[in-house]
């Protein structure tokens, strides 16, 4: 169960290797979390990735999970439920591409839609319905301010967030009451492997400072975090700016 | 009173098969649960039969803080619908009634038979089921002893959903006292009573300059009186840190009242004013208002005074008068944290005091008082010492991890954090506060093998 500060004491991270998770996990497991799944593709990566939180004391185990592969979801992630509640899902799996390839190869193209929405649509549904029948639970969801306005650099990635986004604030909508909480958590530039090699934006920030907003968004009960906390301003403008000039601008 | 009766889930009368949000009276942490409000024993055995696999939990009137009176997925059972009162005896000081009777219906009741219940805690809207399932404590604790220490028997609705009577003296009758509703549904009580001649209380004042001398003087006269708590200014820091206003009192004897009020000397009636808003803006309670108004308290409080005539709301419940006081902590809700350190563990409270008024929690005066002997019910909170309650807005930046380290000084010490307070304890903690938990554990998974009582509290707890 989570304590009066939001805080959960199991935890299911849907794309195991994601440096934001895996931040956020070690950040919880500093306070309650003692149990933890890494759900993701078989690696030796998830396997390392495990061993370094339980280093941390947490009983964790790991999982094969596609989030190519939607058919198996169901049998997949409800089988993680049958083992105990769980107090909190976190969505981090997700791929940023290549814009300019990505352009060229509409099934590469494709295949970012498929893993970040579609995939993501599955595996949410899985997740809140079990979240559901145990009456409680938070339901996190990594989007990303390149869903808040698509833009020339990075429309395919932008677009198949946009589409996560809204799905997830509906399903938050559909949830509310139920004793399921969702929150959207829109970072901005993360310093990782996925954007590793790539120019910084102006507001960079890191996988810690993520994790830190997760856990206050948690003992808000926050519906939409955004990463760093001033990008919810710059957001706001950004979205009235008009097509012509945002065509133009150096983002 | 249909607004206090309506502290169950969100005020709303439910349809017991659409799963409702519940939470404490701190308003952390809510889960859905279908709340089910039985009528009869028969009903309530029902209920139990059909809690399927989420298990169920009894709830009175909610006042425990945190997650003990709720159940994620499962059933809650509200047992504020079995509330009769079935027989008094006026000559030995005994009543038998339901669970769900509260312990203000009680004082109505009973005062003017010129009996009190023998426990209050500091509000009466709490019912005889919750005062049980937590083994409250009331400003006699050091004279009187917990509330099932005047617990005769009870009706326990067990697991298998046979009807046991409870002797005192009894293994499950010490596993239910404070066993926070783990053991069974708790349906009528037979509980002795404290005689009185008035329903008026004979109060002596004091204020204290800080901390130890409040504990000097506790120790010093505290048998001298029945009641006695010190409201504590956790805010003053310095040489003032600990300052407090010491109140204890009696029940006034009958040729203390004025001539007037001799011809009605068992009057009871309780003033209520209008309730909190529902909704109040965050960080309303801040530092400086909630400074200032301790401030404002502990100046207006006489440097000492005695044989001062109060009502029993003004002496024992005076947050009962506005209903839903809850709500002015706003959405984030509040924690509050309540512990008990023993005798001789005098450094460790003195620490934890200074440690809260270094840290500046916006915190509204908290409670002191000195505990008597320990109380027999396996999971009771109370040892003899010293134990502090205060409530903080669980919105404060990093209050967990500040709270955790209060509980490391706590278990350092022997002492324990209160269950029916509390709403964020570390689980490893638990054992080391609770020596008899083991037992508890033993006979509760021969009693309930398939966990039919199950609570927030328990699933985080791991009770
Ligand atoms: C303003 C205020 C002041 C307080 N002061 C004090 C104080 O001075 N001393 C003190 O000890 N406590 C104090 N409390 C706490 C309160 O007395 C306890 O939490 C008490 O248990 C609340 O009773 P309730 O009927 O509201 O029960 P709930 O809060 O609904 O339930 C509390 C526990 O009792 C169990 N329970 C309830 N009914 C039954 C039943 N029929 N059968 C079996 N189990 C049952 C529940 O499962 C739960 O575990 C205070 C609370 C408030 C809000
Ligand atoms: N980094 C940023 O700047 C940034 C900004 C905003 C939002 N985000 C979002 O935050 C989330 C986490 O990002 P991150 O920075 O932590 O990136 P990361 O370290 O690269 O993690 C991405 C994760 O997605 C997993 N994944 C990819 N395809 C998958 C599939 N088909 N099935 C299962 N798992 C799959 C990866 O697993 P494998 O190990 O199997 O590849 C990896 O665990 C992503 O959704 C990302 O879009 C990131």
């Amino acid at each position: 169960m989570k304590d009066a500060f939001g805080a959960p004491q199991s935890l299911l991270i849907l794309g195991g290797t994601s440096e934001i998770a895996l931040a956020t996990a070690r950040r919880l497991i500093a306070r309650r979390t003692r149990t933890v799944w890494l759900a993701g593709r078989p690696s030796p990566a998830l396997e390392r990735d495990a061993e370094h939180l339980r280093a941390l004391g947490a009983d964790v185990r790991t999982l094969a999970f596609d989030a190519l592969d939607p058919e198996s979801h169901e049998t997949v992630l409800g089988k993680v439920f049958t083992e105990g509640d769980l107090d909190m899902v976190l969505l981090a799996f997700g791929v940023l591409g290549d814009q300019a390839r990505d352009e060229r190869e509409p099934v590469a193209a494709a295949r970012i839609a498929q893993t970040n929405y579609t995939g993501a649509v599955s595996a949410l549904l899985v997740c809140a319905r079990a979240l559901q029948t145990q009456g409680h639970g938070s339901l996190v969801v990594l989007s990303s301010v390149a869903g808040e306005r698509a833009r020339r650099s990075n429309f395919i990635y932008g677009s198949s967030k946009a589409g996560l986004d809204a799905f997830a604030q509906g399903l938050g909508d559909a949830l509310h009451g139920t004793g399921v909480h969702v929150m959207v958590v829109r970072p901005g530039f993360v310093r990782t492997k996925m954007t590793a090699g790539r120019a910084e934006g102006p507001l960079a920030t890191t996988p810690e400072a993520v994790a830190t907003a997760v856990e206050v968004g948690l003992r808000r009960r926050s519906e939409t975090v955004w990463v760093p906390g001033a990008l919810r301003l710059v957001m706001a403008v950004l979205r009235h700016v008009p097509r012509a000039v945002f065509r133009r601008l150096p983002i | 009173m249909p607004a206090d009766t309506a502290s169950d889930p969100d005020g709303s009368a439910s349809d017991p098969a659409e799963p409702v949000s519940v939470t404490g009276w701190g308003r952390t942490a809510p889960t859905t649960a279908r709340v089910v409000r039985p009528r009869t024993y028969e009903e309530a055995a029902a209920a139990v039969r059909a809690c399927g696999v989420r298990g169920g939990i009894a709830r009175g009137l909610g006042r425990a803080y945190g997650d003990a009176a709720q159940n994620a997925g499962g059933a809650v059972l509200d047992m504020t619908g079995l509330d009769r009162v079935h027989a008094i005896d006026v000559d030995g000081g005994t009543v038998l009634c339901d669970a769900g009777v509260s312990l203000h219906r009680l004082m109505e009741v009973l005062l003017p038979l010129g009996w009190f219940v023998p426990v209050t805690p500091g509000t009466r809207q709490v019912t005889v089921g919750g005062a049980i399932g937590a083994d409250i404590h009331g400003k006699n604790h050091h004279v009187s002893g917990s509330f099932a220490r005047h617990v005769l028997s009870f009706e326990l609705l067990t697991a298998d959903g046979a009807i046991r009577t409870v002797g005192r003296g009894t293994p499950l009758f010490d596993a239910t006292a404070g066993g926070m509703g783990l053991t069974g549904v708790i349906l009528t009580a037979t509980v002795r009573l404290q005689p009185v001649e008035t329903s008026l209380m004979s109060v002596d004042t004091e204020r204290t300059a800080d901390l130890d001398d409040l504990m000097a003087r506790l120790t010093a006269t505290d048998h001298r009186y029945r009641y006695s708590v010190a409201w504590i200014d956790l805010l003053a820091r310095g040489r003032s840190t600990g300052r407090s206003v010491l109140t204890r009192g009696e029940h006034a004897p009958l040729d203390a009242l004025p001539p007037r009020a001799r011809r009605r000397p068992l009057a009871f009636r309780p003033p209520r004013f209008p309730s909190a808003p529902a909704f109040v803006p965050e960080g309303l309670l801040g530092r400086g208002t909630v400074g200032l108004f301790n401030e404002l308290w502990y100046r207006k409080a006489p440097r000492a005074r005695t044989g001062e005539l109060q009502r029993i709301p003004a002496f024992f419940h005076p947050l009962d008068g506005v209903p839903h006081w809850n709500r002015i902590y706003g959405r984030g809700g509040f924690v509050q944290y309540q512990f008990v350190v023993g005798h001789g563990r005098e450094e460790a409270l003195r620490r934890i005091v200074r440690r809260i008024a270094e840290r500046r929690c916006p915190s509204f005066l908290a409670v002191l008082k000195r505990f008597g002997e320990g109380d027999p019910g396996w999971l009771s909170f109370p040892m003899p010492g010293w134990t502090l309650a205060l409530d903080i807005p669980a919105n404060l930046p990093r209050l967990g991890a500040f709270l955790d380290e209060l509980d490391e000084e706590v278990a350092g010490a022997g002492g324990r954090v209160y269950l029916a307070k509390d709403a964020r304890l570390r689980p490893e903690l638990l054992a080391d506060m609770y020596p008899r938990l083991t037992e508890f554990r033993e006979l509760r998974a021969e009693l309930d093998p398939r966990g039919v009582f199950t609570s927030d509290l328990s699933r985080r707890l791991d009770l």
